[in-house]
């Protein structure tokens, strides 16, 4: 899979209060939810931002409460993935089980700007940067991580495995 | 090579005969935990699956505490929907209404989750149950929807970290004081991915509901779980609530930490975690000028009866400023009642403080106590994130319930001391 699209760059121990506020919680409806994503942290993003854009965090992104409406509202937004120095882990389970692509890289923040296009090659680990050509590389995912972004996320992976062992 | 208790609690629920953190491994589960805003995803998922029965209608847990008693519409139509899949899962442990309590300190009341077991809850404190020597630990919605399906779930065996506390803790500092001042160390990544296992005389002595207070606060850390060897005071918190078989772990003496850190307790005072972050933590002699509008005593951090005890005590014959909403919440039905027979309601309400229901609604700026443009709280919760009570350019200091007090009645940050 190739990601191609502008950044938006946010700091670190972005939390998932300010990903999607508890106060639209009251709601799982991923429309609903992405029309708030990012707003605490910058209410301007969803306006600003256009599908296939790639968020860009720093360290611990994520961080705080398990809601899954987190990488729902982000990829309800359109945001093609998330690049961040570090996830909280729950966030990056979540991203995993629901299928939202997240890549770690420590070195990418601090080489690109606002808007700056970059393009990632997820089987690679490999990103980037159109304008320059920079190439940074992205950590290894776990070959199990990589069965379950295949397979489409958790719960198919599951449906699939069940299937197997029926036959 | 020995193990940690972590690692002899994700191992006794595999088929393996050994275990090394960074494994990753299938597991049983033996509870899982859903809420009215985690576990609607989570059954649409099961639903989507195919899914017709939960795997064990004794081990799934559901509890509609985030915004109950409903708050609009919208949550009323989220809670029904899970009301209605409990009623025709027959889910043994299903609170709604009366019977809702904030789900971590329900849990461990009403003996659901025990010693040695391995918990999962669509809520990320769900690691409070470390206290009584469980594996717990925070995942999302689709997690959930799995370990209903399948009654298993992958994890990655954590490291873990140990912290020995030693010295006697000095009148006013408690669990919630030594996690803030651990988090305030370490900060809020500094646990990533790992497991926090607590040790030290200090521990050997703490009482559960400080147990439960810093096991609560892991996740504050980054960690996957926070967690207790059991003892003589596990004992006799678990043995008259517990309905089935329960075991006690221990780590080996040769278990393998990725760091040691000594704490001595003996040279804490009350701790204040400034906003927007949980590891924003100073001493409370450093935050005495800090006006404030509300004063929030609850949640699952710090809503049980020990500390509404401590919270009565200084409120007793005092009223808290006038210009400060003070607001109580009993974390569960049980402690309400018990709050009421001590007496503890009564001097609560004539300092005039809100008694609330027991509900998470305040803590996480759902409804119930939200805070306006500018406005600052002083919180015994567990998080102080942008937004995180009401308003994003409000702020939260979080603190423990005896700070929160003293906070409420001076108007401004304050230490029991200083009354
Ligand atoms: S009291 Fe607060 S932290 Fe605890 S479960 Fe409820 S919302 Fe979450």
């Amino acid at each position: 899979m190739i990601l191609k699209g502008k950044v938006w760059k946010f700091g670190d121990n972005i939390d998932t209060d300010a990903i999607i506020p508890a106060r639209y919680l009251t709601t799982s409806d991923p429309q609903e939810l992405a029309k708030h994503c990012m707003e605490d942290a910058d209410p301007a993003f969803i306006t600003k931002m256009k599908p296939g854009d790639i968020i860009v965090g720093g360290e611990n992104f994520g961080c705080g409460s398990s809601r899954e409406h987190a990488p729902i509202a982000i990829k309800a937004a359109g945001v093609s993935c998330v690049v961040a120095k570090s996830f909280a882990r729950i966030f990056y389970r979540n991203s995993f089980n629901m299928g939202l692509p997240i890549f770690e890289s420590r070195e990418l923040m601090g080489a690109i700007k606002d808007g700056d296009e970059i393009s990632l090659d997820s089987a690679k680990g490999i990103i980037t940067v159109t304008k320059g050509n920079k190439i940074f590389s992205s950590n290894s995912i776990p070959p199990f991580m990589e069965q379950l972004i295949s397979d489409g996320g958790l719960m198919k992976h599951i449906g699939k495995k069940r299937k197997e062992s029926r036959v | 090579m020995g193990n940690t208790i972590t690692e002899k609690i994700l191992m006794a629920h595999t088929d393996l005969k050994e275990i090394r953190a960074g494994q990753l491994i299938n597991a049983k589960v033996d509870i899982a935990l859903g809420n009215d805003i985690t576990a609607p995803i989570a059954i649409k998922e099961f639903q989507k699956a195919g899914g017709k029965k939960v795997f064990d209608k004794n081990k799934v847990v559901l509890v509609l505490d985030h915004f109950t008693p409903n708050k609009d519409i919208d949550s009323a139509q989220q809670c029904k929907f899970v009301h209605e899949f409990a009623m025709e899962q027959q889910v043994t442990h299903f609170y709604e209404g009366g019977q809702v309590g904030i789900e971590h300190a329900l849990l461990p009341e009403k003996g659901i989750v025990l010693p040695g077991d391995l918990v999962i809850g669509a809520d990320s404190h769900t690691c409070t149950y470390g206290a009584l020597g469980a594996f717990a630990t925070g995942v999302g919605s689709t997690d959930l929807a799995a370990v209903m399906l399948t009654g298993e779930l992958w994890f990655k065996v954590p490291q873990s970290m140990k912290f020995i506390i030693k010295g006697k803790m000095p009148k006013w500092v408690s669990g919630k004081d030594l996690i803030l001042n651990i988090i305030g160390r370490i900060g809020v990544d500094g646990a990533l991915y790992k497991a926090m296992e607590f040790a030290g005389e200090t521990i050997g002595k703490l009482p559960m509901a400080d147990r439960l207070s810093m096991a609560n606060m892991a996740i504050e850390a980054g960690a996957k779980n926070g967690i207790f060897a059991p003892d003589a005071i596990t004992k006799e918190y678990v043995e008259p609530r517990a309905k089935r078989p329960y075991k006690f772990y221990s780590s080996d003496a040769d278990a393998v930490y990725s760091d040691t850190i000594e704490i001595d307790a003996g040279k804490l005072e009350p701790q204040v975690a400034f906003p927007h972050l949980p590891s924003n933590v100073k001493g409370v002699s450093k935050a005495r000028n800090i006006k404030i509008d509300q004063a929030l005593i609850g949640s699952c951090t710090n809503g049980r009866i020990e500390d509404l005890r401590i919270a009565a005590a200084i409120l007793k014959k005092r009223k808290a400023a006038s210009t400060v909403r003070l607001i109580v919440v009993p974390a569960t039905p049980d402690i309400y009642k018990q709050a009421i027979k001590e007496g503890l309601i009564e001097i609560f309400m004539n300092a005039d403080a809100v008694i609330s229901p027991p509900s998470c609604g305040a803590c996480l700026g759902g409804h119930l106590g939200i805070l306006a443009e500018g406005e600052r709280a002083v919180a015994t919760t567990n998080r102080n994130f942008v937004g995180r009570m009401g308003h994003p350019q409000s702020e939260v200091y979080l603190a423990s319930p005896a700070v929160a007090a003293a906070s409420a009645i001076l108007g401004r940050i304050a230490s029991p001391e200083e009354l």
